[in-house]
């Protein structure tokens, strides 16, 4: 596995993670919430952008970031699966983007020592960014958990679909070569840290850790859930039909 | 929906040395999450450094109904503004 592939991971975890947190834009509970989660789908995006951008100029081959984001097709694409699973309930959204962004922050903060300077300067600016994401997701993981009898069976219904998903953000799919030189550190080492902030908020919001099997994953192989394609049809449909179009 | 969560007046200070104004209102369930509303509504082009809110319902207001004995009386008070010293013409840019 080369920095190419590296960098365009990364990059697809934020993309695909953006496109599914935006489609709440005017469908959120309240007006409040739709501008959070729409402004926390915004970061996501620009982070996208720049390590795409990153990851075209790393490969040398002319693709820019409308290229890579556009002109792929699903099995190219390297994000893990808890990235693009569907919105669901408000539960499910809100339980997928607390461990996402838990888990990002923990790789971003890893990074901010990385020897590829474009990573370094991605990761100073993410790792801001994400603790106000975290601190979002846990403060809805609390109050919907420690709220109402249903707000706690939705928000413990959300955690239990979007759990199986968990373990492939461990495994291990970095060169050892890029270890070696200091691009990036090891998955499964963000592992302990993850678990545990995750299981001290599940216990804060009286909810309780899932039991649910483990799915296969493969995100990093461009094996994605079915709703994968979905999300990508309407991302990209704008710009295959109108190859090169501006505004 | 939205009548369900209370409403709360959002303060902000431009930066540092001048003081909080108020400039509008959010939903929000309670006190942390009306600083974060406010945060991603009011301080989205780097409006402020400080943000603070209060529970509408708090806020004494005077009635529009008391205008005249409130507000007129202060009309005819000309001398209260500091328009009647003579300056020195050494003293520019007061």
């Amino acid at each position: 596995m080369n920095r190419f592939a590296l960098v365009l991971g990364l990059a697809d975890d934020a993309l695909i993670a953006a496109q599914r947190l935006a489609e709440w834009v005017a469908n959120a509970p309240e007006l409040e919430e739709d501008v959070a989660l729409a402004n926390i789908a915004l970061d996501t995006l620009g982070r996208a952008r720049v390590l795409l951008a990153h990851a075209g100029e790393i490969e040398g081959a002319g693709r820019n970031e409308d290229d890579l984001a556009m002109l792929r097709d699903e099995r190219e694409f390297t994000n893990v699966q808890l990235a693009e699973l569907e919105n669901g309930h408000f539960g499910t959204t809100i339980a997928r983007l607390w461990l996402y962004s838990t888990w990002q922050l923990t790789w971003w903060e890893a990074l901010t020592s990385s020897t590829d300077e474009t990573l370094a300067a991605v990761a100073q600016k993410s790792i801001k960014e994400l603790r106000y994401h975290v601190d979002h997701g846990e403060r809805w993981v609390r109050r919907l958990g420690d709220g109402t009898e249903v707000s706690h069976e939705r928000m413990q219904d959300g955690l239990d679909r979007v759990w199986p998903h968990v373990a492939e953000l461990f495994t291990n799919w970095v060169g050892t070569d890029l270890i070696e030189q200091g691009v990036t550190v090891a998955p499964a080492t963000l592992e302990a840290r993850c678990r545990e902030r995750w299981a001290h908020v599940i216990n804060e919001a009286t909810l309780s850790t899932p039991q649910v099997p483990t799915v296969p994953g493969g995100g990093r192989r461009g094996i994605h859930t079915e709703s994968m394609g979905y999300l990508l049809a309407e991302m990209q449909h704008m710009a295959r039909s109108h190859p090169g179009a501006t505004w | 929906m939205s009548t369900s969560w209370p409403l709360w007046e959002v303060f902000i200070r431009p930066r540092r040395g001048l003081s909080h104004t108020h400039v509008g209102s959010v939903h929000a369930p309670d006190a942390a999450f009306a600083v974060r509303n406010a945060r991603d509504l009011y301080t989205r082009r780097n409006e402020g450094v400080s943000i603070w809110v209060v529970p509408s319902a708090q806020i004494t207001a005077s009635s529009p109904d008391e205008r005249d004995e409130f507000f007129d009386p202060a009309a005819d008070k000309v001398y209260r503004h500091p328009t009647f010293y003579e300056l020195p013409e050494e003293v520019r840019h007061l």
